[in-house]
């Protein structure tokens, strides 16, 4: 397996400031630093860390292997360490990927599971449970209204892709339609809007 | 921590490993995450097999979401309320294993064929279903807030704060916390 990552070339002509993790450590070290921040999950603060802080991939990158974590079977955020680790140090890769994810936040949840019976009576922090649910949720949308404006530059269009992000949002959200259908139907169509668009464009650069 | 907290809890190695094989069939159908499948899971362990009590189950899922790290991490808190250490292993094994596989499979392709117009068609066509999933788990998680207007406002409070300033998300988790806690319940 080839140590040298094969896409950061390509990447680096496009965006200059782009890097790369230099060494399995430095990878670990920085999923295990991620997943310690990530109270209620750690979607909102992957793409801090990994697009805003440490550069490690582009805005569109980080949606394109949060997409393919989506519909693959699996946790999403498990599913985007392997691939991650994977493309820059080969299987070795994903494995620290997700145990930098893992290792640490399981010591935690099997300590705090032993305190718990302890605590769990006290309302202080009960609300203290509600409080950090709260600050998840809104990480979690702030997130996805921070990711929102790389649909101008999708190639199926502004509106296309609004329509598409705005049907899964109410589907899921408000109807609480099952994930499967809603995925398959509105995936299916994005897919085909988006071969029809690309395709063109293609024959046109031809 | 008592003997029980780490032994088995009375189940046999059979029964461990039917526990990981049931959490491997889980972990193909699991798309959009391992909280999809917490109703199967539910009905398995609690209702069909009587290994954990509803409460505990509810606590696992509390606890991980509370916990710094993924969320997957409950699975490992079910398996270890189930039958101990090793069940902990047996039902991370389960839940991890296929779908890892099926997960570097497909990523490898993918990446060995991105110049393909049939992956960039899913990439560029699944990018805003992406946008919308996010959108819809932050309003799903913030609906049972609605009777505790207080933490109801912890929301907004948020997303300027992810937009507009570059601090850490563990700033806000701790005015969460704090606020939550002098709140009350």
């Amino acid at each position: 397996m080839s140590v040298i990552p094969d896409d950061p070339g390509t990447v680096a002509l496009a965006e200059p400031e782009l890097h790369a993790p230099r060494s399995k450590t430095e990878l670990f070290v920085a999923f295990t630093w991620l997943a310690l921040q990530g109270f209620g999950g750690v979607l909102a603060v992957s793409q801090r860390e990994l697009v805003e802080r440490l550069r490690w991939l582009n805005k569109e990158q980080f949606i394109e292997l949060l997409s393919l974590s989506q519909v693959l079977p699996g946790p999403n955020i498990v599913n985007l360490s392997l691939m991650f680790g994977d493309r820059h140090f080969g299987w070795r890769g994903a494995l620290v990927a997700v145990g930098g994810m893992l290792a640490a936040p399981l010591v935690i949840v099997l300590a705090l599971a032993a305190l718990y019976a302890q605590f769990s009576a006290v309302p202080q922090v009960a609300g203290a449970l509600r409080g950090m649910g709260a600050v998840a949720s809104g990480l979690i949308l702030g997130t996805a209204f921070k990711l929102v404006p790389t649909l101008k530059r999708n190639p199926m269009g502004v509106w296309p892709s609004a329509a598409i992000g705005l049907a899964c949002a109410l589907a899921l959200g408000w109807l609480r339609w099952p994930l499967v259908w809603v995925v398959l139907v509105l995936g299916a169509s994005g897919f085909a809007w988006a071969w029809h668009r690309l395709s063109a464009q293609r024959s046109l650069t031809r | 921590m008592n003997a029980e907290f780490f032994g088995l809890h009375g189940l046999g190695w059979l029964q461990l490993l039917q526990l990981a094989g049931h959490f491997a069939l889980l972990s193909l159908l699991a798309v959009g995450g391992a909280i999809t499948s917490a109703s199967e899971m539910q009905r398995y362990l609690v209702v069909e097999h009587g290994w954990i009590d509803p409460l505990q189950f509810n606590t696992s899922i509390a606890i991980a979401q509370a916990a710094p790290g993924p969320n997957i991490l409950f699975v490992a808190l079910l398996g270890w309320s189930a039958a101990g250490p090793l069940g902990m292993v047996a039902t991370m094994a389960g839940i991890m294993l296929p779908s890892s596989a099926i997960t570097l499979l497909v990523g490898r392709l993918r990446h060995a064929r991105r110049d393909a117009l049939a992956v960039q068609a899913f990439s560029v066509g699944l990018a805003p279903l992406t946008i919308g999933l996010l959108l819809a788990t932050g309003w799903v998680l913030a609906l049972p807030l609605a009777a505790h207007p207080l933490s109801m406002l912890l929301v907004p409070a948020t997303i300027v704060f992810i937009l507009k300033t570059e601090r850490s998300p563990l700033w806000m988790i701790a005015v969460g916390a704090a606020v939550g806690a002098l709140g009350g319940a």
